[in-house]
């Protein structure tokens, strides 16, 4: 076994698995939902256009699989934007370096008036998200903030930046329980173009990301694109590949997908690639079909409508009340945000809402004394 | 094809030597199956006599020999007899059996996971023979195994695949092959085994007992070729329609 995943990523080519998935046939899609056990081959006939028409029964066999594995409950979190300082180039962001904005880190008295909002909002599982600026928001960084905000959150989970495994070495016994990296898109050379300056511009660095966090015992992490770049179905089998070759290595920890539609920003860059509602359905329905341990998160990107149909689908967690900008909460409402969010509800209304469809809102699924 | 450790196989049915009536009739056996890779316990040989009944019947080129530590109780014993047979019979491959309990013969978890963690160290290519316990097999790749040996069922009770749900899990997540060890008592099992997607299997009692051993050895030989035919080209699929209440998708339309 190699001991990183670019060594079996570069075993395959992208327009030999896009050819694959685009000449799957409905004869594969109706194989791939009888069959008990689903291989990567069978996610491929799912995500495939072939599988448009059978849409409706993934979605009841999605269902299904999820509550037997999950139950009718929900876990709730929420973004704590620390900082919009970046140093990369990406041309999707509204924090992007070369996007003329004011630029703002949270000190550590407004990060604990943040919290104090975020507590009355009831949640216990935080997302700490930053812009990647190695200066300021760094491993030292990270510590303060972890030691600040562990006493007051069951799980802290973060979206920062790709460190190296002795970062997350420090990071993890100081109550770091997810790391979510998203990849953006598994395609080498757009991969380029999208980061053409900054740290973020290596993509084997990021690549590697989940094998260094792997290695250093990370509890749970999130994997995913950004849909939009690249054609969706090819970077979605790289994902669900990536997922397989880490379950097997990384046995210890939990998994997690997300799927973000590229959502508009100030200085914002129309998506390559569109995907529908129902597209959106279908893949969330092919992972759920493909793996049914794995949690798959929905954020505030999402429509009302959508997000409230898509719960019994095969979502396990969502995000809610959310701001994307450092300050949001309480101390500089105005700041500039990353994008724009869609579900505006608060947690409260979100609670009321799983209730009604008879699901039950988790806001505590940990607990800082088993880490 | 099989590959463990740097060693290639051409079949998939590894064999043992115990039980048979005779050294000519387990040569016979062993020759029709078409095995490459032989397990022979290290206390029924003479590890110093040339001459070993057992032994001289397997000396053939296509024959790799599999020394197991049957009858150690414990890890230290067990890393003891594997530098023995290693010296003795020239080979850094080892069956890793310990079984303290005389009845069963069901093999203990701990003290395989720890002979295995040192025998690797050692330099040793190690197979242990395990329950079909999915994390336990997790913890053996950790500490640097070449390959896993789950039951089927108890072994010589020819009594199949007891454990295949177990097996299935195993085999969905390992990242060495994984040998089906014990239990296989027919031809259909080891097919079965093969199907479900194992690497190979070992089967010894139901060759070595069967009134005709060498025809059996090859009715294994087919089974184990077949079973693995149907899993490289795939089953069709059971049909498990879904169950419809209202619409799921129907959101989609409006
Ligand atoms: S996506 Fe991340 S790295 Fe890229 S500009 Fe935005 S915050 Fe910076």
């Amino acid at each position: 076994m190699t001991d990183n995943f670019t060594a079996l990523f570069n075993t395959y080519s992208w327009e030999q698995i896009k050819q694959s998935i685009y000449e799957k046939t409905s004869y594969d899609v109706e194989r791939a939902l009888g069959n008990s056990n689903r291989t990567l081959e069978d996610f491929k006939a799912l995500i495939s256009p072939a599988a448009a028409p059978y849409l409706e029964q993934m979605a009841q066999l999605s269902r299904l699989a999820t509550l037997k594995r999950f139950g009718k409950v929900m876990q709730l979190y929420v973004p704590l934007y620390l900082s919009n300082e970046c140093n990369n180039i990406c041309t999707y962001c509204g924090f992007s370096l070369d996007n003329k904005v004011r630029r703002k880190t949270l000190s550590p008295m407004e990060i604990m008036q943040e919290v104090a909002v975020l507590k009355e909002m009831g949640y216990e599982h935080v997302l700490l998200v930053t812009g990647e600026a190695n200066q300021t928001v760094h491993t030292e960084y990270f510590k303060r903030v972890l030691e600040l905000l562990r006493p007051h959150f069951a799980l802290i989970s973060m979206e920062v930046q790709p460190l190296d495994t002795e970062d997350y070495e420090v990071l993890i016994p100081l109550g770091l329980n997810t790391v979510l990296v998203y990849q953006e898109t598994y395609h080498r050379e757009d991969y380029k173009k999208h980061h053409p300056k900054g740290k973020k511009s290596n993509f084997e660095y990021r690549l590697e990301t989940p094998d260094r966090l792997g290695k250093a015992g990370v509890h749970k992490m999130g994997l995913g694109v950004l849909i939009g770049l690249e054609d969706w179905r090819t970077d979605s089998f790289f994902t669900a590949l990536h997922l397989e070759y880490l379950e097997k290595k990384y046995w210890k920890t939990k998994y997690s997908l997300s799927f973000p539609r590229l959502r508009p920003f100030s200085g914002g860059l129309a998506p390559k690639v569109e995907m529908s509602d129902r597209e959106l359905v279908q893949l969330i329905c092919a992972y759920r079909l493909l793996n049914e341990e794995v949690e798959l998160s929905i954020s505030t990107r999402e429509s009302v409508v959508f997000r409230d149909h898509v719960i019994g689908l095969g979502i396990t967690s969502m995000s809610a009340g959310s701001k994307t900008n450092p300050g949001g909460y309480a101390v500089e409402p105005e700041s500039l945000e990353q994008f724009e969010i869609c579900d505006e509800r608060t947690p409260e209304e979100i609670k009321e809402m799983l209730k009604e469809k008879g699901y039950e809102a988790v806001w505590k699924d940990w607990d800082r004394l088993l880490q | 094809m099989l590959t463990i450790a740097d060693k290639v196989f051409n079949s998939r049915l590894f064999t043992g030597t115990g039980k048979f009536s005779s050294a000519e009739i387990m040569e016979q056996a062993l020759l029709v199956s078409g095995s490459e890779l032989v397990t022979v316990a290290l206390k029924r040989v003479d590890l110093k006599d040339q001459e070993d009944d057992i032994l001289s019947h397997l000396n053939y080129p296509q024959f790799n020999l599999l020394p197991n530590t049957s009858g150690v109780r414990n890890a230290k014993e067990a890393v003891f007899a594997a530098q023995m047979a290693r010296e003795a019979l020239e080979t850094n491959w080892i069956k890793l059996e310990i079984h303290p309990d005389p009845k069963y013969l069901m093999p203990d978890p701990i003290e395989t996971l720890k002979a295995t963690e040192e025998l690797a160290k050692l330099g040793f290519i190690v197979l242990p023979y395990i329950h079909a316990d999915p994390v336990l097999c997790k913890h053996l790749e950790d500490a640097g195994t070449a390959a896993v040996m789950p039951l089927g069922s108890p072994i010589g009770s020819n009594k199949g695949l007891k454990t295949i749900d177990f097996l299935e899990i195993i085999i969905s997540q390992s990242n060495v092959p994984v040998i089906v060890d014990a239990g296989i008592g027919a031809p259909s099992d080891a097919a079965k085994a093969m199907e479900i997607g194992a690497d190979a299997v070992l089967v010894n009692t139901a060759i070595a007992v069967s009134r005709d051993p060498v025809k059996m050895a090859e009715a294994f030989k087919i089974a184990v070729i077949a079973g693995r035919m149907a899993f490289e080209a795939k089953l069709g699929s059971i049909n498990s329609s879904a169950v419809s209440s209202s619409p799921l998708t129907s959101f989609l339309d409006d």
